[in-house]
């Protein structure tokens, strides 16, 4: 199913044409993307949701650049990521992507802000300034005391929140969270979500977040529903921010 | 990153803990049995060592290491002495003598050990003198037909005389100058060290004299302990010498060859590698002390001076015009000594042996270090998946797990050179003299173990970093 921008809308953060991925080959042929078209905007949070298997980590590993696709593109604030080659696509990921996962994949011998820091050390920056840098992202989102804390001394909650600090550190375009709540009690998810909101209140920023997590969806400004590989319907709406 | 990746290193302190020891094992195993193979083949030219004073050794042409004695006429003493560029040139006789000695031990024991020595010495020896501790009886309830081990034959704490037949190394120094014979100088106390514990080189001169050497008076006079002071409680070096002045001045009379030969001094002497007791006379009495043959001169000792028209010929050119106008062959000392190594290395199995020990060392050091590397990295893959993804490149990924190899491996070759160092330590005794182990580590092990690891760490993160680069990052995503 073909979603095509509106003819008024700002250019889209994220452009997605025709993109398809298959896994296994005969018999064992799973299409997980089958030719879909999907459009996020920039300062939004969007939402990518269907059942299990449906494709939405996969799409939302080709977009983040992790994944090659079989065919399709993908463009990011205008710079197509499926066209690079394997160096310049992991410098763009390294500039301009910030992740957040699942399981929060914190390195354990790491501090909270050393991990944090980890995406500006990558960049080149030397230790220090960089974990400076990563202890005033993590007070920015109620984690000053926690700095110098090993991940096996947070709660699950506080451990996302490093994961999402790490994300943020760089200052990137992109942001791409892979079931950011599934690991989380309900308040904990909603705190986590209420980062994310606002992580992309930015014009300069999109947001996108792979869940299944009914309880989240109402703070999405674009939820699209995938299924068997495909988009299935897309919802645009204001956030509902009450509950956040 | 790379603090990063030593963090991550670290952070897991039992696999870091088992890769360094690991690494500790292959490096001190290849260092120990290296340097106890250098040690042993540096004693297998240990009277050249011992030697000072010449610049050239001239043999028989046959002759392939220091043990090898061929006899040759007396004449050939004079031909080399007629060579241009011989300052001087002594003969030397090298052979395995038979020495016969019957003593009593309780005597000597009474004339060398002070009362209260004397006193303990005689409540111990009611004792038996087998060791009893939870192997011996462990071994005694395996080994139930082989009869009690914790009986001795009784001659051992009731001693009568004993007879003593013991093969030496018999060396025959210059009757003049004593070219060969042990330095002059105690081996402790004041002034230049030399190595004599008691007497002096000069004393050879007094009738039928000969001197042992300390390690080879355990030989001689077995259970009299006169090798080493004792350890407990522990004997002063100048209750030791003491003790060995008045074993000199009791010591009985030895038949060698069915001629009297007498004690005159203890001397210091590199360990042969037969260990058997050294014993130095004179040349014109060691041919006495040894079955008469027609020829008798073993080595020629021969330093090198001036030519007629007062040049200075290096050493290596003199031995060229002793080969040329002798016959004979000539080497310097260094090369002598080589090349008793040389026969050493390829006429006997030691190289093999060692070599396989040491290859295990290598091959059980890459298996753990190697495994538990791996390991490391394949449970740290997620994270290493984790970096691709937020845009580490490969060559950062690489440098990480080169690098956290290097600082484990850096750990372990450290360790493993260390403990093989205080290894060799231990195998020395008070006064630095190499005991029954020969440890020694010349400074071209340090570099070949440090290959060896460097190759086992550079193997181990070789096989882990193929695994995170063919890593795909999206795994990432998958929980």
């Amino acid at each position: 199913m073909a979603i095509d921008p509106t003819p008024t809308a700002p250019p889209p953060a994220v452009r997605i044409r025709g993109l398809s991925k298959r896994f296994g080959s005969g018999e064992r042929e799973v299409k997980a993307l089958d030719g879909v078209d999907l459009d996020f905007q920039a300062g939004k949070l969007s939402l990518i949701v269907g059942p299990s298997g449906c494709g939405k980590t996969t799409l939302l590993s080709v977009v983040a650049g992790i994944l090659d696709a079989d065919a399709g593109e993908v463009s990011i604030f205008g710079e197509t990521i499926t066209s690079m080659g394997d160096r310049a696509r992991t410098r763009f990921r390294a500039r301009r992507i910030g992740f957040v996962f699942q399981q929060y994949n914190l390195l354990p011998a790491l501090t909270a802000a050393e991990n944090a820091s980890i995406p500006l050390v990558i960049a080149g920056w030397r230790k220090a300034p960089a974990v400076a840098r990563a202890a005033e992202v993590l007070a920015s989102i109620g984690m000053a005391g926690k700095v110098d804390s090993l991940p096996a001394q947070l709660s699950g909650g506080q451990m996302q929140r490093v994961a999402i600090a790490r994300a943020l550190v760089h200052d990137p375009s992109l942001l791409v969270c892979d079931e950011p709540t599934a690991a989380l009690d309900h308040e904990s998810g909603l705190a986590v979500m209420g980062l994310l909101r606002h992580a992309a209140d930015q014009p300069d920023r999109a947001v996108l977040v792979v869940t299944h997590d009914n309880r989240v969806f109402h703070l999405g400004d674009r939820i699209a529903h995938m299924d068997d590989g495909r988009v299935a319907r897309v919802e645009d709406r204001g956030p509902d921010l009450s509950a956040a | 990153m790379a603090w990063i990746a030593i963090k991550m290193l670290v952070g897991d302190r039992a696999k870091f803990v088992g890769i360094v020891l690991g690494l500790t094992f292959a490096s001190a195993l290849m260092t120990q049995q290296g340097s106890i193979f250098c040690g042993m083949l540096l004693r297998t030219g240990a009277l050249i060592s011992d030697v000072a004073g010449d610049d050239l050794w001239v043999m028989d042409p046959g002759v392939q290491f220091v043990d090898d004695v061929r006899p040759m006429r007396e004449s050939e003493l004079d031909r080399v002495r007629g060579v241009p560029g011989v300052k001087w040139a002594v003969p030397l006789y090298k052979g395995n003598g038979r020495v016969r000695l019957t003593f009593n031990p309780d005597d000597l024991k009474e004339k060398t050990y002070s009362p209260d020595r004397l006193r303990n010495d005689r409540r111990e020896s009611a004792r038996p003198s087998a060791p009893s501790n939870i192997f011996t009886r462990g071994l005694n309830l395996f080994v139930r037909g082989a009869g009690d081990l914790d009986s001795p034959p009784p001659r051992w704490y009731t001693p009568d005389d004993v007879n003593v037949v013991e093969t030496v190394v018999l060396v025959g120094v210059d009757d003049v100058s004593m070219i060969g014979a042990p330095a002059r100088g105690a081996m402790v106390g004041p002034g230049p060290r030399g190595r004599m514990w008691v007497g002096r080189p000069e004393d050879l001169r007094r009738p039928d004299a000969i001197l042992v050497d300390r390690v080879g008076l355990r030989r001689l006079f077995p259970g009299c302990r006169l090798e080493k002071p004792f350890d407990d409680p522990p004997e002063s070096e100048e209750a030791y010498l003491a003790r060995l002045e008045a074993f000199v001045r009791a010591a009985p009379e030895i038949e060698m060859n069915d001629r009297r030969a007498v004690i005159v001094g203890v001397c210091e002497a590199t360990r042969t590698f037969q260990s058997n007791p050294v014993v130095f006379t004179l040349y014109s009495r060691a041919k006495r002390f040894m079955p008469m043959e027609r020829k008798m001169l073993t080595f020629i000792l021969a330093r090198t001076g001036k030519d007629a028209d007062g040049a200075s010929p290096v050493a290596a050119e003199v031995a060229e015009r002793i080969r040329e106008r002798t016959g004979l062959a000539a080497w310097t000392g260094r090369e002598f000594a080589f090349r008793t190594i040389k026969y050493y290395l390829i006429y006997t199995g030691i190289p093999i042996n060692f070599g396989v020990t040491v290859t295990l060392g290598f091959l059980v050091g890459t298996a753990i270090a190697g495994q538990t590397f791996y390991n490391f990295t394949i449970e740290n893959l997620k994270q290493f998946g984790s970096l691709k993804a937020m845009g580490a490149s490969n060559v950062q990924i690489v440098g990480m797990i080169l690098l956290q190899a290097s600082l484990a491996g850096s750990l372990g070759y450290g360790l493993g050179v260390g403990l093989s160092a205080l290894f060799g330590m231990k195998t020395l005794d008070r006064w630095g003299n190499s005991t029954e182990l020969a440890s020694f580590t010349p400074w071209q092990l340090l570099p070949i173990t440090a290959t060896a690891i460097a190759l086992i760490c550079v193997l181990a993160s070789l096989v882990s970093a193929q695994r995170v680069l063919r890593l795909e990052p999206a795994v990432v995503f998958r929980s």
